[in-house]
């Protein structure tokens, strides 16, 4: 469909991007503005240059916890788009199981996130929680608290519990929209299970895939919550992400400067993320 | 014709409902906890363990649901969250509807940026939107949340809005335009009704990236304004952890997710697909 050049658009759009700048670009710059100041107090601000990037880029904390963010993510994105799929496979297509299934399924997508923190807390805790108390039972030592192992199993199997039906609406989506045409035809031609996987669905889902990818790696990438209130980042700093560090180091030190600087790292990193990732499905959008 | 998930008629259907059945268990299963915790005494939590509650009792909704700390939680997460849909979805109307209808200077550019800040992490902008909002005196305000929120929630809603618009074919606009419609009065009463299941998807959305967000706006509120997430972090007494409380006010964020998920449940899956499948 052509799109008529018409500047006078930017009117439509000048509300809205006036909003979104005022919460975007006038923080971005006080944080710009930190990263180059060193302060003693009293409001007194003395130029630092590059300095504090120096700092945070030679600090193995700092990679330390970048490191930790993209092993969780790869993680979770192996464990949640194949699981999200296949659920998307099994679910049911007719009668009253459907909204069963939908409605059970978007329930954790709805709850704070503090509060999923919260639940699992509950329920692994070995003396009021059900599964930690039953994995007690079995002679299991599970420490989420004091074994770093534990602490990811505990953070990441939060973050599969609470997102992969994300990723299995969206495939799901892709599943309903394919006419039945396409699966006699595929019946006809004697096509095997797996052929129709690959040769139907998986390319109609390709698009909703995308969107889910994208979500899931941008969501997990700034992950704070969750591991803040369920193991605090620890034990140690086995489960201190970018952001937990970050806001501990922002507010809990008030150490502006190394913060600071700190954001603009994350930031950039994230933008260069998200223009791959652009690139990539606006070329998929035109292709399809 | 039926034709189930599985294509081929011959394939049995007990795997699938094997794989749902567990699937939904994992699903129920600690929403299951929070619920039977929350309706058990203290002293039962601690002293006694039991997958079902022995003597249920509704004393800590009574407590959550009486003390005014407690309660205020809820009235100000609403507020902020219909607050931030409203003006979310006023905002993305018009640009949503210029993203899918015209070329203009920048527009790619702009569009990229405008998810750029839905990608941006949250612990970023700690710091300055507490400088930004106390600078302007709307700290521990609804708007100062429901402000801060549009950061991530206008570009969401542009980008569903502009999937749904993208759908009704543009002759539509034109032949308005010949019967001597005007913008305004075409884009309210043909164009919004045309993408009204789009904006019930948008407004989905907004209603649950802001309703579940904490650290903004635990960072923007002290007292007035506090939301429900953030009260639950100070359930520690001198009697040690009051888990009867946490799990009641825990339970209790649940309903508005529940109620918004029954009223679309018939939307989730295209809703789902952000209108691009």
């Amino acid at each position: 469909m052509g799109k008529t050049w018409n500047n006078k658009a930017w009117f439509m759009v000048l509300p809205a991007f006036i909003v979104v700048a005022l919460s975007a670009i006038i923080p971005m710059m006080t944080v710009v503005n930190y990263s180059v100041q060193d302060t003693f107090g009293n409001n007194e601000f003395f130029w630092a240059g590059t300095d504090w990037f120096k700092e945070v880029l030679a600090s193995e904390r700092f990679w330390g916890a970048l490191g930790r963010n993209f092993a969780f993510s790869v993680i979770i994105l192996l464990i949640e788009i194949p699981l999200g799929v296949f659920i998307a496979l099994n679910m049911p297509r007719k009668g009253w199981t459907v909204s069963l299934c939908l409605v059970v399924m978007a329930m954790p997508l709805l709850i704070p996130w503090n509060v999923v923190g919260t639940i699992f807390l509950l329920i692994l805790r070995t003396d009021i929680g059900l599964v930690g108390y039953a994995i007690d039972s079995l002679g299991i030592p599970f420490r989420y608290v004091g074994n770093p192992r534990d602490a990811w199993i505990t953070v990441v199997a939060m973050d599969v519990w609470h997102w992969t039906s994300l990723v299995a609406l969206l495939a799901y989506a892709g599943l309903v929209s394919i006419p039945d045409a396409y699966y006699q035809a595929a019946r006809i031609d004697g096509a095997s299970r797996f052929s129709v996987f690959r040769y139907i669905q998986l390319p109609k889902m390709k698009r909703v895939l995308l969107i889910a990818f994208l979500l899931r790696f941008m969501d997990s990438f700034m992950i704070y919550t969750e591991p803040f209130v369920a193991t605090g980042g620890g034990p140690g700093t086995s489960t201190t992400f970018l952001s937990v560090d970050l806001v501990k180091i922002a507010v809990g030190q008030f150490d502006l400067g190394p913060a600071a600087a700190m954001s603009i790292i994350y930031f950039l990193i994230i933008l260069l993320l998200s223009w791959i990732f652009y690139t990539v499905m606006t070329r998929n959008d035109e292709n399809a | 014709m039926s034709t189930p998930l599985s294509p081929t008629k011959k394939e049995k259907r007990w795997p699938s409902l094997v794989v749902m059945t567990l699937y939904l268990l994992f699903m129920v299963i600690p929403i299951y906890w929070l619920i039977v915790l929350s309706i058990k005494d203290n002293t039962e939590i601690m002293n006694s363990f039991s997958v079902l509650p022995q003597e249920p009792t509704l004393k800590n909704y009574r407590y959550i649901l009486t003390d005014y700390s407690w309660y205020v939680g809820y009235i100000n997460s609403s507020i902020y969250v219909v607050l931030n849909m409203v003006i979310s979805l006023l905002l993305a109307l018009p640009a949503a509807y210029a993203f899918s209808r015209y070329r203009f200077l920048g527009d790619k550019h702009v569009f990229f940026w405008f998810l750029t800040n839905r990608m941006s992490p949250g612990a970023v902008y700690v710091l300055p939107f507490f400088q930004l909002y106390s600078a302007v005196g709307l700290f521990d305000t609804h708007w100062a949340v429901a402000f801060a929120h549009c950061l991530f929630n206008v570009p969401l809603a542009i980008w569903i809005l502009e999937g749904f618009m993208s759908g009704v074919p543009k002759e539509i606009d034109e032949t308005a335009y010949i019967d001597g419609y005007s913008f305004p009065r075409f884009f309210i009463t043909v164009f919004i009704p045309l993408i009204r299941s789009g904006i019930g998807v948008a407004a989905f959305f907004c209603f649950m990236f802001s309703w579940v967000e904490l650290l903004i706006a635990r960072t923007l509120t002290s007292t007035f304004a506090k939301p429900i997430a953030a009260a639950m972090t100070r359930t520690v007494s001198a009697t040690g952890m009051d888990w009867g409380a946490l799990a009641a006010a825990g339970a209790l964020t649940l309903i508005p997710g529940a109620v918004v998920i029954w009223f679309v449940r018939n939307h989730i899956a295209k809703g789902f697909a952000l209108g691009r499948v």
